[in-house]
C-alpha cells in the first residue's frame, strides 16, 4: 500500500473513531436522571442512594416538558427541569432514612404520580427525633367513612361577628386547640346549642373560633402550599375543577379506581372544597389524615411523604377558609 | 450570457483534481454524519436540543436547499458523507485506485429501474413519516444509520453508485433542480471525446474511477445525474472536462421528456404545498392527522397528500396541456411543459424552508454547545434563548421567492413550449393559480 493511502486511511479511521467514541464517552459518564410525564415513566431511574453527610449531586433532565424537582419535608427550593437541558443539583442529607422526591409543575393529568425515593445511609450524628403518631389514628378516625354535616349554614359565617358574640359566652372549652383539632365545625355547632344562639349566630362563633386556632402568617403558607400542590386538580377556588379535573374525569379507571367498582366513579373527582356540608363535618385530624395518606386509588396522592406536619396543618387551616369569612389582619 | 470556465484558472484546477481537500471535506462530512446517528440514538430525544434533529433539519436543509441547490446544484452530492464508506470498499482504496481490484459482485443496475421512480417513492415515504422523522432525535439517528447501511450494501453488491443514482431520497430532487444552478461539468470538445480511446472517464484508469455516477462526460447535456465529483477531470487523458459557471437555469433551455422526473417535479410542488398548509397553516386536525402516524387520521392525510401529488395536480396540469392527440404525443408534451414547474418548485422550497429555518435558526447556538442534551456547554451558547430570526423580512422575502418563481417559470414555460410546439399560456396559468395558492398557505 502507498504511504498516501495509509495515511489517509489512518485520517479517516481517526475521524470516524473520534466521531463514534467522543459522544458515546461522555455519554456514559454522565449519569442523568431522566424526568417524563407519568404516563411515560417519570423519573427515570426512581430509586437513588446516598450517605449521611456525604454531597450528594444530581444531574436532572427532562425528556418532555417542563418539570420540577424537589424533596419532600426538606427545606429547598424547588428547580425547573426543562427538556433537553441539565440542571444540577447538590444536597446533603444529615439523618438516614428514604427520602421522596417529587415532580413540582403540572406536568400532566399524572403529575402527582411523579416520585422516586432518595435511600439515605449511614448514622446520624443527632439522636434520632421521636416520630408522633397522626392524631387521626389516635383518635382511631376512619378516613373513608362518609363526615357530611347534616346542616350548612345559609350564609357565609364571619369571624368578626362571632368574636363578638363569643365575648359573652362560656366558651373557654371550645377554644383550646385540642378541641379544634379533634372536633368538626358542625360539631361545635351542636355543641353550641346549649346558649340560646340562632343558627347563623352559632355557626358566626364557629367561624371565629376556628379563625383563632390559625394565624394569617399560616393561613398564607397554606394559600401557597395549595396553589402550588392542589390546585391543579381541586381548583384555584378549590371548588374540585382544578385545570387537571376534567383530564381526570376524561381518563375515568384508567386513572382513578373506587373500592367500590365503577358505578362510584363520580365520587372520585377531586373533592369539592367549597362544599359546605362536607367541609363543615370533617375534622382537623380527619383532613389530616385524607392529605398525609392520600386518596387510596384515586387521584389523589400520598403527601405524607412530602409535607412537613407543620405544613399540613397550615393547608388544613386554609382549606377551612373556603367556608368562612376571616377577618383581615 | 456566456460560460465562464473555472477550472482554467490552475489554483481551482489543482484544488479540484487533488484528493487531499476533497478528502478533507469528506472527513469532516463523514465525522458529523457518525455524530448526528449517535447523537440521534443516545441523546437526548427532545429534538430541539439534539445534534441530529437540528443539525440534520434546521442546519443542512437550510444549506441544502437555499443556497447548495440553487448555487452550485449537486454541489451537495459531491460532499455527501453516505456513500463514502461503501465506495471505498467498493474501490478497495480510499485515494488512487489501488494495484489490485477487490472482488465485489458489480452488477449493473436492474433495467427497469434505470430511473428516479425508487426516489420518488423514498422521497414521499420519508415525507409521509416528516412529522415524527423530524422532530425525534432516534427516529432521525436510525433513518440516517440506515440509508448509510444501505449504501455500503447497494455498493457492495451493484456496480458505482447505485444508492445515489437511484435510491437516494434527496439525491432525486437535488438532481431536478440543480439543472437550474448557474454551474455545470461539461466537456469541452465534442470531437475530443469523440476520438477518445478506452474512454477512462467512464471506465476508469491508473489516475481515477470511471464515473462512479454510470454518465459519459461526453454526453452530459445537464445537470441533473452529474455528481461533480471530479473523477473525470481526474481521469481525462485530454484536458477535455471542464467546470463552468453559466447563466442559471441553462439546462432548462432544452428539457427532458421523462415521465418519472415530470412525477419529481409534482411530487416536489405538491409536497411543498402540502407542508405549508400542515405545518405553517391554521388547521389543527391537519396537523395532528400528519402527527400522529399510523393513526386513521393519519391514514387519510396520506392519502389526501398522494392524490394531490399523483392526481389532482398532474391532472389539472393535463387538463392544462392536452390536445387530441396520440397518447405517446401527449406524454411527451406532458413531460417536456413539466418542466416549468422546476424553477417554481424550486422557489415554492426555498419560500417555505425560510419561514421554518429562520424561526428555529437559533436552536443552532444552543445545540452546537450541547449537541447531546447532556449538560454541557462547548461554546459558551448552551442556554441561547429560542428567538426567531430576521422575522421583518420573512414575509416579503417569501412573496419575492414566489414571485420570483412565478417569473422564472413563466420564462421556462415559454421556452418548453417552443420546444413542444405549442402555448405557454395554460402552463403560465396553471404556476399562477400555484403561487397564489403558496403565497395565501405562506404569507
Amino acid at each position: 500500500m502507498k504511504r498516501s493511502e495509509l495515511l489517509a486511511r489512518i485520517l479517516i479511521g481517526a475521524g470516524t473513531l473520534l466521531a463514534i467514541g467522543t459522544p458515546l464517552f461522555v455519554w456514559t459518564r454522565t449519569p442523568l436522571i431522566h424526568a417524563r410525564m407519568a404516563e411515560n415513566g417519570g423519573w427515570n431511574p426512581d430509586v437513588i442512594q446516598a450517605e449521611v453527610g456525604k454531597p450528594l449531586h444530581l444531574s436532572l433532565t427532562s425528556d418532555d416538558v417542563v418539570h420540577g424537582f424537589a424533596i419532600g419535608q426538606m427545606d429547598m427550593d424547588a428547580v425547573d427541569v426543562e427538556p433537553g437541558k441539565v440542571t444540577d443539583v447538590t444536597l446533603t442529607f444529615d439523618k438516614p432514612g428514604i427520602y421522596t422526591f417529587y415532580c413540582t409543575r403540572w406536568c400532566g393529568p399524572n403529575h402527582w404520580r411523579m416520585r422516586g425515593t432518595i435511600e439515605v445511609s449511614g448514622s446520624s450524628p443527632a439522636p434520632e427525633p421521636v416520630t408522633t403518631i397522626p392524631l387521626y389514628a389516635t383518635l382511631d378516625i376512619d378516613i373513608d367513612a362518609p363526615h357530611e354535616a347534616p346542616v350548612a349554614p345559609g350564609v357565609l359565617p364571619t369571624a368578626i361577628r362571632g368574636q363578638q358574640l363569643a365575648a359573652s359566652l362560656p366558651i373557654s372549652q371550645f377554644t383550646n386547640p385540642d378541641f379544634y383539632h379533634a372536633n368538626s365545625p358542625y360539631q361545635l355547632f351542636e355543641a353550641l346549642d346549649s346558649t340560646g344562639l340562632s343558627d347563623t349566630e352559632k355557626w358566626d362563633v364557629v367561624s371565629y373560633i376556628w379563625q383563632s386556632n390559625t394565624t394569617p402568617a399560616a393561613l398564607a403558607n397554606g394559600r401557597e402550599l395549595y396553589s402550588q400542590n392542589c390546585a391543579a386538580c381541586h381548583g384555584e377556588n378549590g371548588a374540585g375543577d382544578g385545570v387537571f379535573a376534567d383530564d381526570l374525569a376524561r381518563a375515568g379507571e384508567a386513572s382513578m379506581q373506587t373500592m367500590n367498582g365503577a358505578a362510584d366513579m363520580s365520587m372520585q373527582l377531586p373533592v369539592d372544597f367549597t362544599d359546605a356540608q362536607r367541609m363543615l363535618g370533617a375534622s382537623s385530624a380527619l383532613l389530616q389524615g385524607k392529605i398525609l395518606r392520600g386518596g387510596m386509588g384515586t387521584g389523589m396522592p400520598m403527601w405524607g411523604s412530602i409535607f412537613t406536619e407543620e405544613e399540613i396543618s397550615d393547608l388544613i387551616a386554609y382549606l377551612y377558609s373556603f367556608q368562612f369569612e376571616y377577618a383581615v389582619p | 450570457m456566456a460560460k465562464v470556465e473555472l477550472t482554467s484558472n490552475p489554483f481551482i484546477k489543482r484544488t479540484l483534481k487533488s484528493r487531499w481537500p476533497q478528502l478533507a471535506v469528506f472527513i469532516v462530512m463523514l465525522a458529523g454524519y457518525l455524530f448526528a446517528i449517535v447523537a440521534g440514538l443516545v441523546g437526548t430525544p427532545v429534538g430541539s436540543r439534539n445534534f441530529s434533529i437540528v443539525f440534520v433539519w434546521i442546519a443542512w436543509w437550510a444549506i441544502l436547499i437555499l443556497v447548495a441547490v440553487p448555487f452550485f446544484g449537486r454541489g451537495w452530492c459531491a460532499v455527501c458523507p453516505i456513500p463514502l464508506p461503501g465506495e471505498w470498499l467498493q474501490r478497495g482504496a480510499v485515494l488512487t485506485p489501488p494495484d489490485k481490484k477487490p472482488k465485489w459482485l458489480n452488477r449493473r443496475w436492474p433495467k427497469a429501474f434505470r430511473n428516479i421512480w425508487l426516489q420518488n417513492i423514498s422521497f414521499l415515504l420519508l415525507a409521509l413519516f416528516s412529522s415524527v422523522l423530524l422532530t425525534t432525535p432516534s427516529i432521525t439517528g436510525i433513518v440516517l444509520a440506515a440509508m448509510f447501511f444501505a449504501a455500503i450494501g447497494l455498493s457492495a453488491v451493484f456496480e458505482r453508485r447505485a444508492f445515489c443514482r437511484y435510491l437516494c431520497p434527496v439525491g432525486g430532487f437535488i438532481g431536478l433542480y440543480s439543472q437550474t444552478a448557474p454551474i455545470e461539468l461539461r466537456i469541452k470538445d465534442k470531437q475530443v471525446c469523440a476520438a477518445c480511446e478506452g474512454k477512462p472517464c467512464y471506465n476508469g484508469s491508473i489516475d481515477g474511477y470511471g464515473c462512479p455516477w454510470d454518465v459519459f462526460p461526453g454526453g452530459l447535456t445537464k445537470n441533473s445525474y452529474c455528481g461533480l465529483c471530479m473523477e473525470c477531470l481526474r481521469t481525462c487523458p485530454h484536458d477535455n472536462i471542464a467546470v463552468n459557471v453559466r447563466p442559471f437555469s441553462a439546462d432548462l433551455a432544452k428539457p427532458s421528456a421523462r415521465m418519472d422526473e415530470a412525477f419529481k417535479a409534482f411530487i416536489m410542488l405538491g409536497s411543498a404545498m402540502i407542508y405549508a398548509g400542515v405545518l405553517l397553516g391554521p388547521w389543527s386536525a391537519l396537523k395532528d392527522a400528519a402527527y400522529n402516524v399510523g393513526t386513521n387520521a393519519w391514514f387519510i392525510y396520506v392519502a389526501l397528500f398522494l392524490a394531490i401529488i399523483f392526481v389532482v395536480m398532474p391532472a389539472l396540469f393535463a387538463l392544462c396541456v392536452a390536445r387530441f392527440e396520440k397518447f405517446t404525443l401527449f406524454k411527451k408534451r406532458f413531460a417536456t411543459l413539466s418542466t416549468a414547474l422546476i424553477p417554481l418548485g424550486l422557489m415554492f422550497w426555498v419560500a417555505f424552508s425560510l419561514s421554518f429555518v429562520l424561526t428555529n435558526a437559533s436552536y443552532i447556538l444552543a445545540s452546537l454547545s450541547d449537541p447531546l442534551g447532556l449538560g454541557w456547554n462547548l461554546f459558551g451558547t448552551a442556554n441561547a434563548i429560542w428567538q426567531p430570526m430576521l422575522t421583518s423580512i420573512l414575509a416579503p422575502g417569501q412573496s419575492l421567492a414566489l414571485v420570483g418563481g412565478l417569473i422564472w417559470s413563466a420564462r421556462t414555460a415559454q421556452k418548453a413550449a417552443n420546444e413542444a410546439q405549442t402555448l405557454s399560456i395554460p402552463v403560465i396559468v396553471y404556476c399562477f393559480i400555484a403561487t397564489v395558492v403558496m403565497l395565501w398557505l405562506l404569507v
